[in-house]
């Protein structure tokens, strides 16, 4: 079975606030359904998840961020065990080490793109500010997937996202 | 409001005060602080949830139907467990008595869900304190680790997870989020498609779960000595089973034994739950503490989860799983089954259970049925009961004319375990800690304790640079005197 060769994988939970702002890029993303990626969200990086990764030539991870210094980060992800002190939830770079460890080959190119996040209350809505974050990185997420807004329709801003929509 | 050793020291302003925040491994964020006095004795020790979510309003005022997929969003680990419980309850405000089919695609998600957790807990949290030792080097207990230096049992624990999750995803219709349950049914049943891609690989699944419990089995071999004290305590405990005294994950009365293993109530109905269980509440910790009415709440606390359910059932329905519980009942002359760490076996014995189930249920024809929804006479109250991985489940709510729910009760597991953790804690730090110089090995053993219990604090935020894991010392009057920082 053949893969989209770009992977987007989102993380975030939509009723937690600003962790919401992954969930809430991967849904655009996917209403805009361009040639050669797929779109994968969930509440975390785990362990499988680095099976995802088989077939793909670059993954792009999008997460809420705390240590932004800017609206958006990009960062280049490489494999590392590393320490974390939890495994409920993976960082990229393990599960990209995952992927070397289970499948014995090199993963994917891997970025980063990280959306400035500040709050994170179970029922409560995007921020303000990781709001404004969000519109300003949805132009550059575009570029990174190959594609730019003048290609992308009107309608595919979401639902509960309303400063994706400028 | 009751008292236990080591809750609640005398001369608290006097000691020197320990904090583990956030417990590494454990979802959510959970705290542990130790009181010693000068010379090192542990004199208070206390697992504190820190975080109040508040779950109950975020659900009260929804419309009923939203909830099963609103639950999912309380929990990043075991969404699917919310999704059914909250359907059960549900149920009852429909008046409604599922269907075959619909009963048995509900099961099969479940069997989806406690196979993929279950091999999350074993081979990703608990496994690098297991394989490497409680105080082994810190950089490689992590999952990682364990891939480096057993690369096939990481390999497999991956695999299973990812197994169990295609179970979920084509039985709740999606990866996550699923909408396949809904109050009085399912909205899809298993196509022949779906069957025949998961019965690929379940022989493979039922045959690694086996491989599994020997892992566990041969660890307890080897250092009986440390798996029979670590932690351990008499408890009472509580979980569901069948009417003929089965394990049963999904379905079945209650029953509830005390600390000696004699009968507080057997066979009794969740839905009325209230009368047996109460809920006390301390003035150090924002969790509740739920007590056997019958027994008061300074006895009446209880455990919940993988080793109650194995130990208190009469029996596994599926033949595999029921020899590895009769030879875990039977292992050290019942210590194993006994100690805190024995939640590890018998996880793994849920696991094989889950892998069987799964396959006996997808050679069900029952599963292709049509007959997806039920109703009946509108109710105004339901209460749903279900084992989750961590152990028993309860949702209740009230729903008004407008269907909106105007009242709901979630008791998770971790809260139905939330005493005997702190025992758990207190043992190990009267055991390990008390009298000696801290160091990470040592408070690593309170957190392995912890994560025995495997509590979900819930719920899934994981946003990048956030939860670091810090441990501080403080002196009796707050200020830090020394701190460690990492993650």
């Amino acid at each position: 079975m053949t893969v989209a060769p770009t992977l987007v994988f989102a993380t975030g939970n939509p009723s937690r606030g600003d962790d919401a702002v992954g969930p809430l890029l991967a849904e655009r993303l996917m209403a805009a359904d361009l040639p050669g990626v797929e779109v994968l969200v969930d509440f975390q990086l785990q362990v499988e998840h680095a099976l995802d990764l088989q077939g793909r030539s670059r993954v792009i991870f999008v997460d809420a961020c705390v240590d932004a210094e800017a609206p958006f980060v990009e960062r280049e992800v490489l494999a590392d065990a590393g320490f974390a002190h939890t495994s409920h939830a993976l960082a990229p770079a393990q599960v990209l080490e995952t992927y070397r460890r289970v499948t014995g080959a090199n993963p994917p190119a891997a970025l980063l793109f990280g959306v400035r996040a500040h709050s994170f209350e179970l029922g409560a809505g995007l921020s303000g500010d990781t709001g404004y974050a969000c519109r300003l990185a949805w132009p550059r997420l575009l570029q990174l997937c190959g594609a730019d807004r003048s290609q992308v329709p009107d309608n595919t801003s979401t639902r509960t996202c309303r400063f994706c929509e400028a | 409001m009751s008292t236990l050793p080591l809750e609640t020291a005398a001369h608290r302003e006097k000691l020197r005060r320990v904090v583990i925040e956030p417990l590494s491994r454990v979802e959510g964020h959970g705290k542990v602080t130790l009181l010693l006095d000068e010379q090192g004795h542990v004199e208070q020790a206390r697992l504190h949830i820190v975080e109040f979510r508040a779950f109950e309003k975020f659900i009260q005022g929804r419309p009923y139907w939203e909830v099963p997929v609103m639950v999912q969003r309380l929990c990043g680990i075991c969404p699917v467990s919310h999704h059914l419980a909250a359907c059960k309850a549900l149920d009852q405000v429909l008046g409604a008595t599922v269907t075959p089919t619909a009963g048995k695609i509900r099961r099969l998600m479940h069997y989806g869900q406690i196979l993929q957790s279950h091999a999350l807990h074993f081979f990703h949290l608990s496994s690098p304190d297991l394989l490497f030792g409680f105080d082994s080097d810190v950089a490689r207990r992590n999952i990682v680790g364990v891939a480096a230096a057993f690369p096939e049992i990481a390999r497999q624990g991956v695999l299973l997870r990812k197994y169990g999750q295609e179970v979920i995803r084509h039985t709740a219709g999606k990866r996550i989020h699923g909408t396949g349950s809904v109050p009085g049914g399912v909205n899809k049943n298993l196509s022949l498609a779906e069957r025949d891609e998961l019965l690929a690989d379940i022989a493979q699944t039922i045959a690694w779960s086996r491989d599994s419990v020997q892992i566990v089995r041969r660890l307890f071999e080897q250092n009986p000595g440390l798996y029979r004290t670590f932690a351990s305590f008499p408890a009472s405990t509580l979980s569901l089973v069948r009417a003929d005294g089965a394990l049963d994950l999904y379905h079945g009365g209650l029953r509830a034994r005390d600390a000696d293993g004699n009968p507080v109530f057997d066979h009794a109905p969740y839905d009325r739950y209230w009368e047996r269980i109460a809920e006390d509440v301390k003035a150090w910790s924002y969790m509740k503490f739920p007590y056997f009415k019958a027994l008061g709440a300074e006895q009446g606390w209880y455990r919940v989860g993988p080793l109650t359910r194995v130990t208190q059932c009469d029996f596994i329905p599926t033949p595999l799983a029921e020899l590895e519980r009769r030879e875990f009942m039977a292992f050290d002359d019942g210590r194993a089954a006994r100690s805190t760490l024995g939640f590890h076996w018998a996880r793994m014995i849920e696991m094989l259970h889950a892998a069987e189930s799964i396959r006996d249920l997808l050679h069900d024809p029952d599963l292709q049925g049509t007959d997806l929804m039920a109703s009946g006479e509108r109710q105004a109250r339901g209460v749903g009961v279900i084992e989750a991985p961590r152990g028993t489940l309860i949702h209740h709510y009230r729903v008004d004319e407008q269907d909106q729910v105007v009242r709901a009760n979630l008791i998770v597991s971790t809260t139905h375990n939330n005493q005997a953790m702190n025992v758990a804690i207190r043992e190990v730090a009267r055991r390990y800690l008390d009298g000696r110089q801290l160091t990470e090995g040592l408070l690593n053993h309170i957190e392995v304790a912890v994560r025995a219990f495997d509590p979900c604090l819930s719920c899934a935020t994981h946003a990048v640079g956030k939860m670091p894991l810090s441990v501080q010392l403080l002196d009796p009057y707050g200020t830090v005197i020394d701190a460690r920082m990492r993650g």
